[in-house]
């Protein structure tokens, strides 16, 4: 199976702080990818450097095997949806699929159109007048129609409401099947993922933390309850991922390719959510977080 | 891209057009007949004195719209640095559409040479045709101007012939290039019209003297370059000179002083110079001949030995200086672009 990203010691430094650095990543083709993290996190920097918007500070990345935006072929595969979603305020929806068309070798018009008509956009209206949803769902078009192997989509539906949000992930999905793409997609809402994505890279503090697929990644994460205990004393292939200790009591997140056989554990399934949260979560490695305020 | 260019760019365009279509339409009917009155003016007069006197009229009668034209080609490619140029760039950065349309089918210096192409076409256009406007309805001024205003001076220079033309390719880069250095569009403007203003200033200043020697000669006192002679109280004779030279009507005086018969530098234009030897009781410049003109008593003092020297560009290099100085301008604006195509892959990413 080829690659669809492939990163090796990925770095990318504004003035002297680290928006990504160390980033190590193979990601197959043919896969939904969440990219999930905090905000901050270097999710944005990840995607912009695969879609050739950034340079690279140290490293090197490959995008469908070949240099982002490298030239006219390379910027043909790789389709780009921007953080909310930018259109020009000043042109119309069919102006927009016009702009397509006239910057597209591979447009595919009678898609762009039936995908409008079925929205129900008025190819009339300008794009500065259009809500949130339908200037997301524009920008998707654009992305789309111009038939990419890969659509890179970068906080798409972060603006949107519940309903436009279902709807723009659900209009992405059946896109996706019907033209069997491979799609990256960033968002810091787990749940918007959960149901769409079916890979998965955690980015905390401009590290990637963790990527594979979902099912694996579920498969081999365990949540352990059961008397308070020293993380030290757990197995040696057992990788703590996030601690919480009551008096009495340990909670454990933990990675493992192995079954848990110790009978005083308590061992839950995770959902993608927990998974996420428990890479999030930084007070085992540094200390704990401070208290919330409350402040009136 | 070139649809996608001419789209949102159309409006400036048209608005420009317009603006070019008035400039015609005011300029067009009163051209010709300033030509007209010009050439009337000149038959009726005298050669001579009574010639020079129809200048001034003339000019004075015209002087308003003279400068109000020459204004105009002086501020429009400024205009198209600041409002094409500078907002190129930084209004697709502060958009975030950039990131639109850099991630369509075509690279980013394909996008960048379009914009640049049809834009930078229409506005050295737009500021050609303008300049030769008003270079063409200004002829008969141009021939008659007072100093200052003469079609060598720098001011007036700047506005005639191809030289707007030049102008306004660099200011517009100029804008374009700023805008990727300072991704913002209001800072951008300013800094535009700063560096533009500095360089329109610096170069009639600093450069445009040098690009052919000056001719330096010397030239009898006449009526066009002495401006005064006088006696002080102390009694001693005095001589002002002007900027003006005689016999050469609209070159570009760049020094003019008074020297006396060894060759020694008295005063330049402007300043008080004694001049020894004049006697004002009687002779060519006495109180009895003053009626009849300061003739005779300009050639008594061109008799003592007292002589213009001036360095000056002549009139008939006008093309020439036309030329060069465009040419810099021209690389300028290659340069420039060059700086462009390069920051566009690399500054902004």
């Amino acid at each position: 199976m080829s690659s669809v990203l492939e990163a090796r010691g990925l770095g990318k430094r504004y003035g002297r702080r680290w928006a990504l650095r160390e980033c190590t990543i193979d990601i197959p083709d043919g896969h939904v990818v969440g990219l999930v993290g905090p905000n901050g996190a270097g999710k944005t920097t990840l995607l912009k450097l695969a879609g050739g918007q950034l340079q690279p500070t140290t490293g090197g990345l490959s995008v469908l095997g070949g240099r982002p935006a490298a030239g006219p072929a390379q910027l043909a595969k790789v389709g780009f949806v921007a953080q909310d979603t930018p259109v020009y305020a000043g042109l119309s929806v069919a102006e927009h699929l016009r702009l397509g068309a006239r910057l597209n070798t591979g447009w595919d018009a009678a898609m762009a159109r039936e995908r409008i008509a079925r929205l129900g956009l008025d190819p009339a209206q300008r794009a500065g007048r259009l809500s949130g949803g339908q200037r997301a769902q524009l920008a998707l078009t654009l992305g789309l129609a111009k038939r990419p192997e890969l659509l890179i989509l970068d906080e798409p539906v972060a603006s949107l409401d519940p309903l436009a949000r279902r709807e723009f992930l659900q209009g992405l999905m059946e896109a996706t099947v019907e033209h069997e793409l491979s799609v990256v997609l960033s968002s810091h809402l787990v749940s918007d993922l959960e149901r769409t994505c079916d890979y998965l890279i955690v980015l905390v503090d401009s590290r990637v933390r963790i990527a594979g697929e979902a099912e694996r990644l579920l498969a081999t994460h365990h949540r352990l309850t059961g008397p308070r205990r020293d993380p030290g004393t757990l197995p040696a292939d057992q990788h703590v991922v996030s601690a919480r200790h009551t008096d009495r009591q340990s909670t454990y997140v933990v990675r493992t390719g192995r079954p848990i056989l110790d009978p005083a554990w308590t061992v839950s399934r995770l959902t993608l959510e927990d998974l996420v949260l428990a890479y999030m979560d930084d007070s085992t490695a540094a200390g704990p977080r401070p208290a919330l305020e409350v402040r009136r | 891209m070139i649809w996608l260019t001419w789209r949102q760019f159309r409006g400036a365009a048209l608005m420009t057009s317009a603006l070019l279509v008035a400039l015609a339409a005011v300029l067009a009917p009163t051209g010709s007949r300033l030509a007209a009155d010009y050439a009337a003016g000149l038959a009726a007069c005298a050669p001579g004195a009574e010639c020079l006197h129809f200048y001034d009229r003339f000019f004075d009668a015209y002087r308003m719209p003279f400068l109000a034209g020459t204004l105009v080609v002086l501020i429009l490619p400024a205009l198209v640095g600041l409002f094409w140029g500078a907002p190129l760039i930084t209004r697709e950065l502060e958009a975030g559409t950039h990131l639109l349309v850099w991630n369509q089918g075509i690279t980013r210096r394909r996008w960048l040479a379009v914009k640049l192409a049809l834009t930078g076409l229409v506005a050295a256009a737009a500021a050609g045709v303008s300049g030769l406007a008003v270079t063409w309805w200004s002829g008969p001024l141009d021939q008659s101007a007072p100093e200052g205003f003469a079609l060598m001076d720098p001011l007036v220079f700047s506005a005639r012939g191809i030289l707007p033309l030049g102008f306004a390719a660099f200011a517009f880069v100029l804008g374009v290039s700023i805008g990727m250095l300072v991704k913002r569009t209001l800072p951008a403007m300013a800094l535009t019209l700063l560096v533009f203003t500095a360089v329109q200033v610096a170069m009639p200043l600093l450069v445009r003297p040098h690009l052919m020697p000056p001719v330096t000669s010397t030239f009898d006192l006449a009526q066009e370059n002495v401006d005064m002679f006088g006696v002080r109280r102390d009694g001693l004779t005095t001589v002002t000179l002007t900027q003006a030279i005689p016999g050469h009507t609209g070159a570009w005086v760049l020094s003019s002083e008074l020297i006396d018969g060894s060759g020694r530098t008295l005063a330049a234009s402007g300043d008080e110079a004694v001049v020894h030897g004049v006697s004002v009781t009687s002779g060519p410049c006495g109180t009895q001949q003053a009626r009849q003109g300061p003739g005779a008593c300009l050639a008594e003092l061109s008799r003592l030995g007292y002589r213009q020297r001036a360095a000056y560009q002549p009139l008939d290099r006008f093309w020439a200086l036309q030329w060069m100085e465009t040419g810099i301008y021209a690389l300028l604006t290659a340069a420039l672009t060059g700086l462009s195509f390069r920051w566009v892959r690399r500054r902004l990413s």
